[in-house]
């Protein structure tokens, strides 16, 4: 799925990762295959890598908060091998399978942990058009990927055989079924506020100043943060909400059955998809690639607009960003594991059910309507920053990535089959004289050409 | 669909039947002109297969806590 | 053979493999297993035939949402470590009977009509001219906003300027559907409450 996914964008990735001689000498079909693997390995490398580097740091900060020191022995002073040490390990056990358990499935299930939470970022851009799939439906697909998590999570508590695991999987499987719910509430709404689900565009939306991030765009994006957060946390099943492996009561929970690499695959599976909350959390609420500093952020889009070494440089220090401000994250989510002690399972489904639900709700419906208030009531559209659309079509003239899809999208048919695209939503809209629909036209309007960059 | 007497069974069936219903429309409205309609269409379709999936489990709940059973043969109390 | 049609074989392969396996295994989770496999390759096929939102709706809705409530099911309903369905020979002979039945007559009615025929009816239906493409803005993928115009009732992929008409969407299905979703939550939970069951 990763590959075909890829190679629907592909274009856009081989001005960067394809080599010169391969786009002389191989034809389009092989460019695009070409290209796809070298990105696939490029994406499979790093974030391989990430759960090692992010479970080391679990240790050291778990060390600290407890007084300790942590590891310290392999790979120098700050025991920085230390997770590599304990892969290699973990690739020389054996590979258990109780009898009792439903072999089959049971091998099959931490696959399916793993696989959901990477193909996950399919869809992540890194940066500014650095993606793999420039999908208009790009936190949908996401979210729709990341939910698959909690099968494997099922069939492995249920597979095991053992009552540990099942309590467990249960567990897990009710709680991060619930979780979804206000988690995907909370994370509509700055799509409310940006009137997109591509998560290139929304990143591109926030730059030009922290004041423009959706974490400051009202109100209730500010809230809205703090609950996608906790929610976000809870469906990464990440402590205080890890009743599914409650060690003092379910021994290890789903997973007590599992051992060597099948074991360390949920794990991986589990950073991976902690990765992936924040970076959605980054993208959505704190500006994805972009600093939050005027001025850094202007010379960073003119080194973008280019398509040369300096673009490419502004691509990679946009990487640096996201990764930094979704390391945060995960290291708040680490520090919070450490600090908080764990609740009951019937506190978590209560405080998703009772609280987070009615909540997200009550935001969402704030997110929707306050626009409308600052504009009766004040006659402006934003409180401070500038207007989203006026932003969104700065970012599009500005951006490197205009001018090379307008130049492949000159195919026939594609300008004319647009040019109804608007029409009946401008007539029906100019009907009701109503200043409200006037500003969503405006909005469609200047969202036109987002639509044309993420093809 | 034919050979399952579980309920549950039978309900996976009925969920696979609706999918290969989807892949229909979808395919078929790719390759006319009807453009979108196919797509809506099984997206009501997706959202009907859930409600029912939702409403046959709590009805199949209910019977298992009344019989302790699923097996739709059982179900005959109401057999003239 | 391209990367496409490559891929599609070999989605169609496991969503037709998954199904086969769903009707053929006799352990309740296996089948579910084999559901999700077979679904997940249908949601596949949808975003290499560019419906990417139905794709993901499909992976939302159906594999995220129905499947977890049926392993659920499963897992309530079952009264040993695993439950197993025993089936008779005498309903496997029927049950194939009837498949092979409906394959026949799908395959049939497949190949009895004249598809480029139908399809320049359809578009002189539809008040399209001339040079019939089968990719228009719909079905190009990035279909999002399309469909969520449609179900607002605006159908911006049937163009205004060819007939001078606003063509119908979906807004009144989407409202009826929207209220039967509601319907059916609040039925569900009625019908699955937890009962205590009377000592007989």
């Amino acid at each position: 799925m990763f590959l075909t996914l890829a190679s629907q964008s592909v274009p856009e990735l081989l001005d960067y990762f394809a080599p010169q001689w391969l786009q002389d000498t191989a034809s389009e079909g092989w460019q695009y295959v070409g290209a796809a693997l070298v990105h696939m390995a490029l994406l499979f490398g790093v974030f391989s890598l990430c759960p090692f580097f992010l479970i080391w740091l679990e240790r050291k900060v778990a060390g600290r908060i407890q007084d300790r020191l942590g590891p310290t022995r392999v790979g120098g002073r700050f025991g920085w091998l230390q997770s590599l040490a304990d892969g290699i390990k973990l690739i020389q056990k054996e590979d258990l399978c109780p009898p009792a358990a439903d072999s089959m499935l049971f091998n099959a299930a931490p696959y399916i942990v793993c696989m959901s939470s990477f193909a996950a970022f399919i869809v992540l851009p890194f940066s500014e058009g650095w993606v793999a799939v420039a999908a208009d439906c790009g936190l949908f697909i996401m979210l729709a990927i990341m939910s698959l998590e909690v099968f494997g999570i099922i069939l492995a508590g249920y597979s095991s055989a053992s009552k540990w695991s099942l309590f467990g999987g249960m567990r897990e499987a009710a709680q991060m079924v619930s979780y979804e719910i206000p988690m995907a509430i909370c994370a509509l709404i700055p799509v409310v506020a940006a009137g997109s689900l591509n998560l290139g565009e929304i990143g591109d939306m926030q730059s030009g100043g922290i004041q423009n991030w959706f974490l400051f765009h009202d109100p209730f994006t500010f809230i809205a943060f703090f609950v996608y957060f906790v929610v976000a946390t809870a469906s990464c099943k990440r402590a205080p909400f890890d009743l599914a492996e409650a060690e003092s009561e379910l021994v290890g929970g789903f997973h007590t059955e599992y051992s060597g690499m099948r074991w360390s695959f949920f794990f991986m599976g589990e950073y991976a998809s902690m990765f992936a909350v924040c970076g959605i959390a980054s993208i959505l609420f704190l500006g994805g690639w972009n600093t939050g500093l005027q001025g850094i952020d202007e010379i960073l889009s003119t080194m973008r607009a280019g398509d040369n070494a300096g673009s490419y440089l502004a691509g990679v220090l946009g990487v640096g960003i996201f990764a930094a401000k979704a390391a945060i994250g995960v290291f708040i989510q680490v520090w919070l594991r450490w600090t908080v002690p764990r609740i009951r399972i019937d506190q978590v489904i209560t405080v998703c059910l009772k609280y987070l639900v009615p909540i997200s709700c009550f935001l969402f419906l704030g997110a929707i309507v306050w626009p409308l208030i600052l504009h009766k009531g004040l006659g402006d559209r934003t409180t401070w920053n500038e207007p989203l659309g006026e932003r969104v079509a700065e970012a599009i003239e500005g951006g490197r990535t205009v001018t090379t899809v307008l130049e492949r999208d000159e195919r026939p048919g594609q300008s004319d089959a647009h040019s109804p695209d608007h029409g009946p939503d401008a007539d029906s809209k100019d009907e009701d004289e109503d200043s409200v629909s006037a500003t969503q036209f405006d909005h469609s309007l200047t969202l036109y050409p987002a639509e044309e960059v993420s093809r | 669909m034919a050979t399952k007497r579980n309920a549950i069974g039978i309900l996976m069936g009925v969920e696979l039947v609706l999918n290969g219903a989807n892949v229909n429309l979808v395919a078929f409205s790719h390759y006319t002109t009807l453009g979108i309609d196919g797509q809506i269409y099984s997206l009501f379709v997706i959202v009907l297969a859930a409600a029912e999936a939702a409403v046959a489990l709590a009805i199949a709940l209910n019977f298992y806590n009344n019989h302790l059973t699923i097996d739709v043969d059982r179900a005959n109390r109401l057999k003239g | 053979m391209n990367g496409d049609s490559l891929f599609f074989t070999l989605f169609a392969f496991m969503a037709c493999l998954g199904a086969v396996a769903v009707v053929v295994s006799q352990r309740m989770v296996r089948m579910a297993f084999w559901l999700i496999i077979s679904l997940g390759s249908t949601a596949a096929l949808f975003f290499l035939i560019d419906a990417d939102f139905l794709g993901a709706a499909q992976l939302l809705i159906y594999v995220g949402g129905t499947l977890v409530l049926l392993v659920f099911a499963v897992m309530l309903t079952s009264s040993g470590p695993y439950l197993n369905i025993e089936t008779s020979p005498g309903e496997i002979v029927m049950a194939a009977m009837l498949g092979l039945l409906f394959l026949f007559m799908v395959v049939s009615s497949q190949t009895g009509i004249d598809w480029n025929g139908t399809n320049q009816q359809m578009a002189a239906a539809n008040g399209m001219t001339g040079e019939i493409s089968t990719f228009d803005s719909g079905s190009e993928g990035n279909t999002l906003r399309t469909i969520g115009m449609s179900l607002l009732g605006l159908r911006p992929d049937r163009g205004a300027a060819e007939t001078g008409q606003l063509h119908t969407g979906y807004l009144l299905p989407f409202e009826i559907v929207s209220v039967h979703l509601l319907v059916v939550l609040i039925g569900a939970a009625y019908l699955a409450r937890a009962k205590r069951r009377r000592d007989t």
